[in-house]
């Protein structure tokens, strides 16, 4: 029996405008994502890497082409259908981290599960647990203000996580911190796919940290280039 | 779910406390206005028929025509009355329990160092019977006393306050113009009338030690009626107008030189007038209302705007458009229900210090205050649901963009 892959993008195009100033972003992108892969999406700016992840993060819906997830067609989805998607089955890492801001890391990390609709106490102990997978549970009751950025993004992270998420999708998770922040992300990044089979699609533009996917995909002009297993993972 | 909503804009709201008091100053101010215009307005609805009650309702007053009270000098004042006239009132007409006559000045009185302006009244026993005077210390008039128009008085609470202090006024001797005179009673205070006026100032003389000392004629200047229980009130006046003309010789197709006035159409009429101007009143309080609703609006979509990136977050980790709806308008709602508790309690305490101060009965008014209360909570939502929509449309990828 064929596995069915986690994400399956055929032919799918993102073309925002009409007419002559139409911008294709996504120009016919096919890719395969199985369950438990750490991929990379890396090119160069407006090779519409972020546009890509936004499809496949369900915010952003294709103009043309079929995406399935876990087999099912989702890129006709509602507004409404892909929030309780992205609720369920997807977690977020941005670059700029996105915590709400004069909320504790706490609060922030149990976001997710007040949408699940989740009792007080459970939210605390899921919340306190993704802390402590990325080692800050003794940090819950600052606010982003009062963390490094490197801490700040751990918490992006474990808000992710909290949810239990099949698949976490990081946009330059990286993009703000220096070398050895970048590091300690990654290395997190990799734990968790590693030790929980979470499959995690990246966004980036540097080497080093695509460095840590097992596969790079690269973007030029809304097309896939490339499409390489690295040799580090492997 | 909802909890939760409400916990989040509680603490939205307290985090930008200075500001959410600021927003919701109109519903406060509007609110307030509301209560406290509603509230006075009903208390001296309240004070006008309690008044009629401490009067009586069943007291007709009979007065000279109207030329009386403008004619100034070289004006034509009609007759005054007498006590014959009193007395046929009182005896002739079956419907009548007792007439009162009242003759009455200003005058001056005075005890010891201690001196007061103040009406000066002749009357005699049926008075107080008529219109439901106490007694606080002391006695009415004694059948001799009336007939002998002896110098004896029965004075007000007012009066007995400026001149005595807290002594006891009953045996002491007061000066009005060139009479001395005994106390020989104290009344029970009324308090101020609907009119503002104190019914509690004034010295009341018998009749005849008025007629001969103070005023020097034997005129009456009103007879005050008092009809008999279960008797008809329109009926009686008509009996009294009859008789008045006859008593009088009024010829037929002439006009009448006297006024007959019934208490109670009289309280309808000024609580007619209290009703409309609380009615004007409260409409200009609604107004402020509506702006107070539009304020909040323009602050919500500030809060929006602000927010955006905050709600971009929120719809990425799974929230629904309808959820963040309902964030906004909850916030919306919670700020204009704080403005309307605010409000309600300002403008209570604005209603207690002016019914002290107009000497009204404070009678708060649930239903009122209800209605106030559910009114802020539709501003909130009519007001609340134009930025609560825009925050749900908008677009997650954008709104997470935003700087």
């Amino acid at each position: 029996m064929n596995e069915i892959p986690q994400i399956e993008l055929t032919g799918i195009t993102r073309v925002y405008g009409k007419g002559e100033i139409a911008v294709r972003a996504l120009d016919g992108i096919d890719l395969t994502v199985a369950a438990g892969e750490f991929i990379a999406i890396m090119g160069p700016s407006g090779s519409g890497k972020s546009t890509a992840m936004n499809v496949i993060g369900c915010l952003d819906s294709p103009t043309s082409g079929h995406y399935r997830f876990n087999g099912v067609e989702v890129g006709r989805l509602s507004q409404d259908q892909r929030a309780l998607l992205r609720r369920h089955y997807l977690g977020f890492v941005f670059q700029g981290y996105n915590l709400l801001p004069r909320a504790s890391a706490l609060h922030n990390v149990e976001l997710p599960l007040i949408y699940k609709g989740l009792g007080r106490a459970e939210r605390h102990n899921a919340a306190h647990e993704a802390l402590r997978k990325v080692g800050l549970d003794n940090r819950a009751h600052h606010d982003p203000s009062e963390l490094s950025g490197g801490q700040q993004q751990r918490v992006a992270i474990a808000r992710a996580l909290v949810g239990s998420p099949q698949v976490m999708l990081a946009d330059e998770p990286t993009g703000n911190l220096d070398t050895k922040r970048s590091i300690e992300i990654m290395e997190v990044l990799q734990d968790l796919n590693r030790s929980d089979g979470l499959t995690i699609v990246m966004v980036t533009h540097e080497e080093d940290m695509a460095e840590y996917a097992q596969r790079r995909i690269w973007m030029v002009d809304g097309r896939i280039e490339r499409d390489e297993r690295t040799r580090k993972a492997a | 779910m909802l909890w939760e909503t409400f916990r989040l804009a509680i603490q939205a709201i307290f985090r930008n406390a200075m500001r959410s008091f600021l927003t919701v100053l109109g519903i406060v101010i509007g609110v307030a206005a509301v209560i406290s215009m509603v509230t006075v307005g009903q208390g001296s609805t309240q004070q006008v028929t309690a008044d009629v009650e401490k009067l009586g309702t069943n007291v007709v007053m009979v007065l000279p025509g109207q030329d009386t009270m403008q004619g100034g000098p070289g004006g034509t004042a009609d007759p005054m009355f007498t006590l014959r006239i009193n007395d046929a009132v009182e005896d002739q007409i079956a419907s009548v329990a007792l007439s009162a006559p009242i003759s009455q000045s200003r005058a001056r009185v005075i005890f010891g160092n201690e001196n007061r302006r103040t009406d000066i009244v002749g009357t005699d026993n049926r008075y107080f019977e008529a219109a439901r005077w106490d007694l606080n210390r002391g006695r009415f008039f004694e059948l001799s006393e009336l007939q002998s128009g002896k110098a004896v008085c029965v004075i007000g609470e007012t009066v007995r306050e400026s001149l005595f202090g807290f002594a006891d006024p009953v045996g002491e001797t007061v000066r009005i113009k060139t009479l001395s005179c005994e106390v020989v009673g104290l009344l029970k205070s009324k308090g101020a009338s609907t009119f503002g006026s104190d019914q509690d100032d004034f010295v009341i003389l018998p009749i005849k030690t008025f007629h001969r000392r103070i005023a020097g004629n034997t005129d009456v200047s009103t007879l005050f009626v008092s009809v008999r229980d279960g008797a008809s009130i329109e009926r009686t006046m008509e009996e009294i107008t009859a008789l008045m003309r006859d008593l009088r010789r009024i010829g037929r197709g002439e006009e009448d030189d006297f006024e007959v006035v019934d208490m109670e159409q009289f309280a309808t009429m000024l609580s007619g007038i209290t009703d409309i101007l609380t009615g004007l009143l409260s409409a200009v309080a609604a107004v402020s209302l509506l702006v107070g609703g539009i304020g909040i609006m323009n602050i919500m979509l500030v809060s929006v705007t602000e927010r955006t990136r905050e709600i971009g977050i929120r719809l990425a980790i799974g929230a629904q458009a309808r959820q963040v709806l309902l964030q906004f308008l909850v916030e919306a709602i919670v700020l204009s229900l704080i403005g309307g508790l605010i409000g309600i309690a300002l403008g209570l305490a604005l209603a207690v210090l002016g019914a002290n101060w107009l000497s009204i009965p404070f009678t708060p008014d649930p239903g009122i205050i209800m209605l106030a209360f559910g009114f802020s909570a539709l501003v909130g939502v009519v007001f609340g649901f134009f930025p609560a929509r825009r925050a749900a449309r908008l677009d997650p990828i954008e709104a997470l963009r935003h700087e």
